[in-house]
């Protein structure tokens, strides 16, 4: 263990011992009226010291039946993915600035790409910031995998119910006003639970005390429009799995327009259609040239018309 | 068996007519038989087996691929394939293009059973069945959805395609006056069918626009719902030739010997609009390739694949239609047909599957078994259609 790092658990755990409660974390209970904004957590990748107590606590909190075991199973040797049986891994990474730890887990987007790709309304962004699944709901389609720009949801292959596994956040918790297992787990205080400014704001905070220390971005701040998970770093993004080149367009966006157009196609088209109909019609059938041309209207047609007439006659 | 269509003959009851309707025309030893039977009890199996130890029991399915060729192949593709009947139907009964009516059935039964047996294929995929129910009954609608919107189309253009071809039902059955107020409904339903089939053949792209971080720049494009659109009409006609060309081979015994002509101009002249678009479409793509900025890909691997499809299966069929119109040679359209509908798998795919991911190292390469059960379900729509064909007045007589 580094020097740093030992101070800092060393810290973290006698603040938590000290108080009973977190230093940071101090969620106020968001109710669906007062709700303006919504939750989220920081995660200081600086202060993880990779040891994993996080997945195991997620694992315990949803009755996970695969049970993480830091101190044998040395996962930390490769680079996890979540799964369908762990909603949240920690990796270790070779960074510019030496080993740096990195939780991963679903970020909670404002405006989330799995929730826009449901069509049963099974993946949920709830007003106070968690984004849920719902088996009586979900019909298993997995376009909300297809969606993901993050690739969160998991999905269990081999059942013949299968579920979509990801992290909820811990709603069921925070529905009752405590924070996620993670973020009550983590022993060093690397993840702070609270509402999105409050947690952005402790996020600049530590950038501007130690400029050198963060790269001075906030991951989550925009990407993909905002998530209710946002990160800082020591090294940048990049270094620690994470993708740069996501943009800042709520993923939801990129079918609005077409999603618009829908009700517009739906008149427009009939009448078009109804329209080229008649046309086709009046082209179709042969004017009527005997008797007297009553579609002319015209009086040079007329006429050309009743000397045809004579023409056939003579 | 004559060129004359009888349905349910006077006098007889419509229980026993339909019961000895069940019974099979003709040989059942059939080398198309005897290669798709063994097929689709294996295929049967397999299904049996997904349903009963998940989708991971059959398919090379993974976190990273959701999606197979059971999506990408039996539903993406396969409603391009399917295009056929909207175009025909708009041409027919919206634009008064008569000489097309004789091909009017047989093209809106095939689309009818294209789109029941991919609803079918995406009923096996679907990892909850039981609640597919659930946003047409209303207790959570995905307005918001893509795929919301795309599965309703799906079920209406269905319900529309049966009504569209009702009146061969009703002629079966010998019933003129049901037959009539059918007939009636027929342009209204086409109108309704064509509007379904733009918001549906252009949303099934749209599902994709949400995968902008996984599909690779050079096929992601917002113009992705157009491309769909046009490129579902080059399909759809390509696919009227390819099985028109087939009917006209295996049941060439029910088809007005005076008319083997005519179809043979049809083929020529559905040709020609398929050129048109496959140039418009091909001028498009031209358009989001500038539009995206991605001159930076050319000398990559990816931008030669990407140029297979441009030029081997986009602008040589367009050309190949052409030169078939202008040479009067339907051998060549019949190629150009196949030339085409390659190159639609190909694009779907590559959508879908193969620059899908394309920034990460998992690959998705399907089973044996999804193959299988792919087959089986096209083998089976081809028992259904040749079921229809060999029953009610598709290519047969007085069909009108």
């Amino acid at each position: 263990m580094k020097r740093r790092d030992f101070f800092l658990s060393l810290g973290g755990i006698s603040a938590a011992l000290a108080s009973g409660k977190k230093a940071y974390a101090e969620p106020k209970k968001v109710t669906k009226e007062n709700a303006t904004e919504f939750l989220g957590v920081l995660c200081d990748v600086s202060r993880c010291i990779g040891c994993r107590a996080c997945e195991v606590a997620c694992a315990k909190a949803n009755k996970l039946e695969y049970m993480p075991q830091p101190s044998r199973d040395h996962a930390l040797e490769k680079h996890r993915k979540t799964s369908f049986e762990q909603r949240t891994v920690v990796n270790r990474y070779k960074t510019s600035k030496g080993i740096v730890y990195a939780k991963s887990q679903c970020m909670h987007c404002w405006q989330p790409a799995c929730a826009a790709a449901c069509l049963t309304n099974a993946m949920e962004k709830h007003q106070e910031g968690p984004v849920t699944w719902d088996g009586d709901k979900c019909m298993g389609c997995r376009y909300c995998m297809v969606a993901c720009p993050f690739e969160i949801p998991k999905y269990e292959y081999e059942s013949n119910n299968p579920r979509v596994q990801k992290c909820t956040m811990c709603w069921e918790r925070v529905e009752k006003g405590k924070e996620p297992a993670c973020v009550a787990a983590c022993p060093v205080n690397a993840l702070q639970f609270g509402l999105r400014s409050t947690i952005m704001e402790t996020a600049r905070a530590r950038i501007y005390a130690h400029p050198d220390k963060y790269v001075h971005q906030i991951y989550g701040e925009k990407e993909v429009g905002g998530t209710s998970w946002v990160y800082i770093s020591p090294v940048p993004f990049k270094e620690i799995g994470f993708r740069d080149d996501l943009g800042d367009t709520p993923y939801p966006e990129y079918t609005t327009g077409f999603l618009y157009g829908v009700p517009v196609v739906f008149l427009v088209g009939p009448t078009l259609l109804l329209g080229l109909h008649q046309l086709s019609k009046r082209n179709g059938e042969p004017y009527p040239s005997e008797p007297l041309d009553v579609s002319a209207t015209s009086p040079k047609q007329l006429e050309a018309s009743s000397d045809k007439k004579e023409a056939d006659k003579r | 068996m004559s060129t004359e269509y009888h349905g349910r003959p006077e006098g007889m009851s419509l229980v026993s007519f339909l019961l000895s309707e069940l019974k099979p025309k003709g040989s059942l030893l059939t080398p198309f038989n005897m290669i798709s039977f063994p097929i689709m009890v294996v295929g049967f199996v397999l299904i049996v087996i997904r349903f009963a130890y998940g989708l991971g029991s059959v398919t090379n399915l993974s976190q990273e691929f959701p999606w197979g060729i059971w999506v990408a192949f039996d539903v993406i593709t396969g409603v391009a394939f399917a295009g056929g009947a909207y175009i025909i139907t708009f041409a027919v009964y919206v634009m008064g293009k008569e000489k097309y009516h004789p091909i009017v059935r047989a093209t809106v039964l095939n689309g009818f059973l294209a789109y029941l047996f991919y609803a079918i294929a995406l009923t096996l995929d679907l990892g909850r069945p039981w609640h597919i129910i659930n946003p047409i009954i209303g207790n959570s609608f995905g307005y918001n959805s893509i795929l919301f919107l795309v599965s309703w189309h799906f079920l209406l253009y269905m319900t529309s395609e049966l009504v569209e071809f009702s009146p061969a039902i009703a002629q079966w059955l010998n019933m003129p006056r049901l037959q009539k107020v059918l007939e009636k409904i027929t342009l209204i339903t086409v109108i309704f069918g064509v509007t379904l089939s733009t918001l549906h053949q252009s949303g099934v792209g749209a599902l994709f626009l949400l995968a902008k971080s996984k599909i690779h720049p050079l096929w992601y494009t917002e113009f992705i719902p157009v491309l769909f659109l046009i490129s579902s009409v080059f399909s759809g006609i390509s696919m009227i030739i390819l099985e028109g060309s087939i009917s006209h081979k295996v049941f060439r015994d029910q088809i007005d010997p005076t008319k083997h002509h005519d179809f043979d101009t049809m083929i020529l002249h559905l040709g020609r609009g398929a050129s048109v678009t496959l140039f418009l479409y091909f001028f498009l793509k031209v358009v989001a390739f500038i539009h995206g900025h991605h001159w930076h890909y050319i000398g990559t691997g990816w931008f030669n694949w990407y140029l297979v499809e441009m030029l081997g299966f986009v602008a040589f069929p367009c050309y190949l239609y052409a030169k078939a119109y202008k040479e009067s040679n339907v051998r060549i359209a019949q190629f150009a047909a196949v030339i085409s509908l390659i190159g639609i798998v190909l694009n779907r795919l590559n959508i879908s599957l193969i620059s899908f991911n394309w920034n990460i190292p998992a690959v998705y390469i399907p089973t044996g078994y999804e193959f299988i059960v792919t087959f089986t379900v096209l083998f089976a729509e081809i028992w259904a259609f040749r079921w229809g064909v060999n029953r009610f007045p598709v290519l047969r007589g007085d069909s009108h």
